[in-house]
């Protein structure tokens, strides 16, 4: 789960890590209050869960609280990379003398968090790790352990020469890593870390992701979600259990399992035809899974025909049956649907499909193909 | 002959009166699994469909019947203690099927799994089979036959779509492995090549990536320098979109190499053969059997 800069930053401040003062705002009136409040200059930065919101116009500066106001009219309201941005974060403009970039993810290859410094800050870290590899040092910490401070010293020491700017450094590393670990992260970034002309090292900039995972046993984090950046009909899917993803293609697919489901998203495109949705029913599943699913694929205009692709493990197929039959009973399918199961208790489900005039195939490719064909509009084979 | 189980597997089944822990306990008892214990705190002492024995830790159960492999299905939050609690107790290969595990509390478990000497296959995975002679975890039985082709996959059902293809296509099993969808898991794409490079009875290996991270990058490359067996892959998720997370934890393109593009034209310099289809697997592996 993504989480807005303002909330990243919110979290590291709890941390004790040095941050300018800022408030978020979402009208332009707001952001003129805030902007008289502080004095000076201002930065008016938009809140969306997007990179390059710099580069997209979305990060101004104000010389005064009309400018402000005026930046938060052009800035509220704007779309970056497709996301509406509702809320900007206003702070006071920094001098900087230098800018450096420090985070940490979770490294699939070391399987351990590893930090990721560079002096070359304010920029594109992949890029800098593409072209400049020398100039960022990565240090793995074994979480059983956390971060040690001779580790923290050798990343500050990477950063700054100063030893007062290192002893700084080092704390925040030690702030982040603690941000990191109590909010379940995997990714906590700051960019840019820099230095005022006055030799203070602060956090100008944060980013967060949370693992989804952790999400149960960290409700506060949890409320941080934005459902207002996120599609509507997959704010509902999650609400359902389901994992969702909307794309633009009209062939809808409910299937069990993410591979699967991939790689029937996949085979639909090899038969010519272009998948409406990621939607994974998960495992476990219950009817009533199968009955939103069909609730949120039907609610898109787009989809002209739906696809069930089941194969049955953990997932028992005669609870999708189930599901399919109670779903059309309460809400009679406007389109035509393809059903393909195979697996746990498939001989029931089958029966139960039969007897609700339901016919299904136990061949995927077969299945595919007629979805395709059915959501050009075509007859099927 | 096949990779880590067989007939000398002696299991335990960590969350064995659950809803998803008992349906499958039956399973892979149906299938012929040797299922010697299971382990529910508070339970102790009773027995699972009056035959196994139950107890309330796994140091118990491996004290009073010498089990070699666990199965853990209990809910994510205590997943990470489960696995613990197996290697602590000195079992050997540990199955993790429970999706939604933390990825932080892998951090602190795999280094400890390793250290103990066992090995780790999850979590967030089907588990594996060895057609005919014992399965821990949830792979259909019925989808599989004995034979000499390895599988080894990070989806778990899109293995069974693909083991199903080819059992109806006559092309059996040594062993199917599924090692999970999570980021940061036990075994990976290159623990199982190398097993099956060094099991006898198989031939030949499919294998079934998907977007996200490079093991299938590595993998590709382990192919090339260590490989005498040929390997055809697949890679689910070409029509993914980046950034987005694919239902499994790993499964998103962000960084280098994690593209299904990126990764299928690693399998093609590594002169794997590529499936375009799951059903692509029947002839590709049916050429490459001859």
């Amino acid at each position: 789960m993504n989480i807005h800069e303002y909330q990243a930053k919110e979290l590291l401040r709890k941390e004790g890590v040095p941050i300018p003062p800022g408030e978020v705002a979402s009208t332009p009136e707001e952001v003129e209050k805030l902007a008289a409040q502080y004095g000076g200059t201002v930065v008016v930065k938009a809140q969306v869960h997007a990179g390059g919101r710099g580069k997209a116009g979305g990060v101004k500066l104000a010389k005064n609280p009309g400018e402000a106001k005026e930046l938060g009219q052009k800035i509220i309201g704007m779309t970056i990379k497709d996301l509406p941005v509702q809320k900007v974060l206003v702070t006071p403009a920094a001098d900087i003398a230098s800018e450096a970039y420090v985070g940490i993810i979770l490294d699939r290859v070391s399987k351990k968090p590893v930090f990721m410094v560079s002096p070359a800050g304010g920029i594109d870290i992949e890029e800098v790790a593409a072209k400049t590899p020398e100039k960022i040092l990565k240090l793995p910490v074994d979480t059983r352990y956390g971060l040690q401070p001779y580790q923290a010293n050798r990343l500050g020491y990477f950063l700054f020469d100063d030893p007062k700017k290192v002893k700084q450094a080092a704390k925040i590393m030690t702030q982040l890593y603690a941000a990191f670990m109590k909010n379940g992260c995997s990714l906590a970034e700051i960019n840019p870390l820099v230095v005022t002309p006055a030799g203070d090292v602060v956090a100008l900039d944060a980013k967060m992701v949370i693992d989804d995972n952790e999400l149960d046993r960290h409700p506060e984090i949890a409320a941080l979600r934005d459902e207002s950046a996120e599609a509507p009909s997959e704010v509902d899917a999650r609400n359902a259990n389901l994992t969702f993803i909307k794309l633009d293609g009209d062939v809808g697919c409910v299937v069990n399992g993410a591979g699967l489901a991939m790689a029937t998203m996949d085979l639909v495109k090899y038969y010519g035809g272009d998948p409406a949705n990621f939607l994974d029913i998960g495992g476990s599943s219950n009817p009533e899974k199968v009955v939103n699913a069909l609730r949120i694929i039907t609610a898109d205009p787009n989809v002209k025909a739906i696809l069930f692709n089941i194969f049955g493990g953990i997932t028992r197929t005669d609870d999708v049956a189930n599901g399919i039959v109670t779903a059309t009973k309460q809400n009679p399918l406007k389109v035509p649907i393809v059903i393909r199961l195979t697996g746990t208790n498939e001989e029931i489900a089958m029966k139960i499909l039969q007897e609700n005039g339901f016919s299904a195939s136990s061949d995927m490719d077969e299945a595919v193909k007629k979805a395709v064909e059915l959501a050009k509009g075509g007859q099927a084979a | 002959m096949s990779i880590f189980i067989d007939n000398d597997t002696t299991l335990i089944v960590q969350g064995i009166t659950g809803r998803d822990g008992s349906f499958h306990t039956k399973q892979m008892m149906e299938y012929g699994t040797k299922v010697v214990g299971g382990v529910t705190p508070g339970k102790g002492g009773q027995k699972f469909e009056e035959k196994v024995p139950i107890f309330n830790t796994v140091a118990d159960a491996v004290a009073a019947t010498n089990a070699n492999t666990s199965v853990i299905y209990v809910p994510p939050n205590y997943a990470a203690d489960a696995i613990l609690e197996a290697a602590d107790a000195g079992v050997k290969f540990i199955v993790c099927i429970t999706e939604g595990v933390p990825v932080l509390d892998m951090t602190r478990v795999y280094p400890f799994v390793k250290e103990k000497g066992a090995r780790l296959l999850g979590p967030n995975c089907p588990g594996l089979i060895t057609p005919g002679k014992s399965k821990v975890g949830i792979i259909p039985g019925r989808i599989c036959t004995p034979g000499n082709v390895g599988v080894v996959s990070r989806s778990g059902t899109l293995t069974y779509e693909v083991v199903y293809q080819l059992t109806r296509a006559g092309i059996g099993q040594s062993t199917c492995v599924g090692i999970g969808g999570d980021p940061i898991n036990g075994t990976n794409f290159i623990d199982c090549l190398a097993a099956f490079e060094k099991d006898p009875e198989t031939k030949a290996v499919a294998m079934m990536g998907e977007i996200g991270g490079s093991d299938e990058q590595d993998a590709a490359e382990f192919v090339k320098n260590h490989m005498t067996k040929p390997v055809v892959g697949f890679i689910a998720g070409q029509t993914a979109p980046p950034g987005r997370r694919m239902g499994h934890a790993g499964a998103i393109i962000s960084g280098h190499g994690a593209t299904a593009a990126d990764k299928i034209a690693a399998f093609e310099a590594a002169g794997m053969g590529v499936a375009r289809r799951p059903i692509d697997f029947v002839e590709l592996i049916q050429a490459r059997l001859k």
